[in-house]
């Protein structure tokens, strides 16, 4: 079991009306690589400045290494920062911004430099290291901008969406860069963004927010599987949801009555009783197409309104005879395998423990 | 767009004429000032540097410059480090009446140099801090305190408000963060707003005559000079404020506009 080195207890943050963060309790293990996601606004990028010490909790603690660290200054604590904004010193060249909190810390002269062209060099811009800020390049001044908080040797770096200006290309280079780097520190990285491959491609867990609060934290797979409600269902994205009445309860079994049509979904002992009203999702991925009518318990047919292509994988967008848009998601050469005639109705079918149940 | 001839000439007209009306008079002081002839007047007389070597040789005109020079370097560094305060306190923090805070402070410009002269000399003689060369310089660092923090709070307005807080990240404690990011950061400004502060206590000319009282700076000797009678002299004296003037502008220009972008040196 890894030692927790970040605890929130009971954090609430407000700034004046405005409630930012509500009743966060998580914790952050040693060595994990952790994102926290969620819409502009959801209190992701004051949960990160709260651990850097910059904005101060209204209630609760914040304990790192066991400390509490409600009033430990900013300067005294070890969290350096990634800015969105970079924060790169732009009268500074960029070794002498990678050498500024080795400076600050009372690190003597070649000691810093040296440790500051170490870094560099492993984030391939020795090259640089003299000149200006300003001729530097997104993707270089990303990496002065990493190099420099690196340099701190800290146990935990956070990270403030640090990709979102970068070309989508470099986006995916940096990407693996900072997981390498991560595993190959083993230190923790706590990764702020509101994009959902960053955060599903990089941690190892996801803390989904929403209005201040926390609304799941899980894996990637677990996230993207059984999201735990509505708003993580809709956040993540490629996702049919399907709301109704349940009419009855079998077994684990139960039957829902939507406007498109009686479903069945496996569901826990318990979790549902008639007359409730439920939803459900079903990953895009998990539907199957056929021209046909299937023999299945869970289909509709629909029209397709539009085809989306990323690479080798299609995203169709289709809408039943009421009007529900449902998503969905393959290869591109199981698509054309199926030799599927698109004016015509397509069938949508899927098994009923591909439908995950979401709680209220 | 078709270029209108009328109205480039128009607008042409219009900037020589600015021009001419601000440097003419300077233009001819200049010249006289080089004149042998007592009197301006045209034609002119031989050249002659008669008035220069005079001005050298007057132990009181010499004294009023050293006072000028001394009561424009303090009012530079004082009315600056003002300026750079409330600018940056207006950077930093928001609380109540913020707005009334920074309209008292851009006052006293607004308010006629005469009530103001008027004002400090009862005050100063009631303090008992009257009739000093640095009665001058604080009298001067008030009145030109709100040129620097204009110019500094400009600088600081486009600065990315993290890089304060990425210096606090990486172990800065708010002084070293003073040191060695705000300050860097506004130095261009900073030298910028020294040289134009400088400019403006060089040439103030009522406030010093008030509350200078046997401590002369030029402007007060050139008020005396002419007073008198009619004497070329001013003209030369006139010659150097002139110069010292437009270099100190010059400065302030070249380092808030050119070295803005630029690398400087910490």
């Amino acid at each position: 079991m890894t030692k927790n080195l970040v605890v929130f207890d009971k954090i609430h943050k407000s700034f004046g009306n405005f409630v930012a963060v509500e009743e966060m309790n998580f914790d952050i293990k040693e060595g994990e690589f952790i994102a926290i996601m969620g819409p502009s606004g959801c209190g992701k990028t004051t949960t990160l400045r709260m651990l850097a010490g910059l904005d101060a909790p209204s209630s609760g603690e914040i304990l790192i290494n066991d400390q509490v660290m409600n009033d430990v200054k900013p300067h005294e604590r070890d969290t350096p920062l990634v800015w969105q904004s970079l924060a790169l010193f732009p009268f500074l060249t960029a070794r002498e911004n990678v050498e500024f909190g080795l400076k600050m810390r009372g690190v003597e002269k070649a000691e810093r430099k040296k440790r500051a062209l170490n870094w560099l060099d492993k984030l391939g811009i020795l090259e640089f290291q003299d000149r200006d800020i300003s001729t530097l390049s997104g993707g270089q001044k990303q990496r002065v901008a990493l190099a420099r908080s690196l340099v701190m040797e800290p146990k935990m770096l956070l990270l403030d969406e640090p990709l979102s200006a970068l070309d989508a290309h470099l986006v995916i280079r940096m990407q693996s860069v900072l997981t390498q780097l991560q595993k190959e520190l083993g230190i923790t990285f706590v990764y702020v963004t509101h994009s959902q491959s960053e955060a599903f491609a990089m941690a190892d867990r996801v803390v989904i927010m929403s209005k201040g609060e926390i609304a799941q934290i899980g894996s990637p797979r677990d996230i993207y599987r059984e999201p735990a409600n509505q708003f993580v269902a809709e956040f993540v994205g490629r996702n049919n949801i399907l709301s109704g009445t349940v009419e009855s309860v079998e077994h684990n079994r139960a039957k829902l009555n939507t406007p498109s049509g009686d479903f069945f979904v496996e569901v826990k002992a318990g979790q549902l009783t008639e007359r409730d009203s439920a939803s459900f999702v079903i990953s895009a991925d998990l539907v199957h197409l056929s021209a046909g009518e299937p023999d299945s318990k869970n289909t509709v047919a629909c029209q397709l309104i539009s085809e989306e292509f990323v690479g080798s994988m299609v995203t169709l967008f289709l809408e039943n005879a009421s009007g529900h848009e449902f998503k969905v998601q393959m290869q591109e050469r199981e698509l054309s395998k199926l030799e599927l005639d698109l004016a015509k109705p397509i069938w949508l079918s899927w098994s009923e423990c591909s439908a995950h149940v979401l709680g209220c | 767009m078709k270029k209108d001839g009328l109205l480039n000439v128009v607008l042409g007209g219009y900037v020589v004429l600015v021009f001419l009306f601000i440097f003419a008079p300077i233009f001819f002081s200049i010249v006289f000032s080089f004149n042998s002839q007592r009197f301006p007047t045209i034609p002119l007389g031989e050249f002659s540097t008669e008035w220069y070597v005079k001005i050298l040789d007057d132990p009181d005109i010499l004294e009023a410059a050293l006072n000028s020079l001394i009561v424009s370097f303090s009012t530079a560094i004082l009315a600056t480090l003002l300026g750079f305060c409330t600018a940056y306190s207006d950077f930093r923090y928001n609380f109540r009446f913020k707005g009334p805070y920074l309209a008292l402070i851009l006052l006293p410009p607004t308010i006629p140099l005469i009530i103001m002269a008027l004002a400090m000399l009862a005050w100063f003689s009631k303090i008992g801090i009257s009739g000093q060369l640095w009665s001058i310089v604080f009298a001067h660092s008030v009145l030109t305190a709100p040129f620097a923090m204009a110019i500094i709070r400009l600088r600081l307005n486009q600065m990315d408000p993290d890089l304060e807080s990425a210096a606090w990240n990486l172990g800065g404690t708010e002084w070293a963060t003073m040191r060695h990011v705000i300050f860097p950061f506004c130095k261009p400004a900073i030298i910028s707003a020294m040289c134009l502060t400088a400019a403006v206590s060089f040439d103030e000319f009522a406030v010093s005559w008030f509350v200078s009282g046997l401590n002369k700076t030029i402007p007060v000797v050139i008020l005396e000079i002419v007073q008198g009678n009619i004497d070329p002299q001013v003209n030369a004296i006139g010659t150097f404020v002139f110069l010292i003037s437009i270099t100190l502008v010059v400065l302030a220009q070249v380092f808030f506009i050119g070295r803005q972008h630029k690398k400087s040196s910490s």
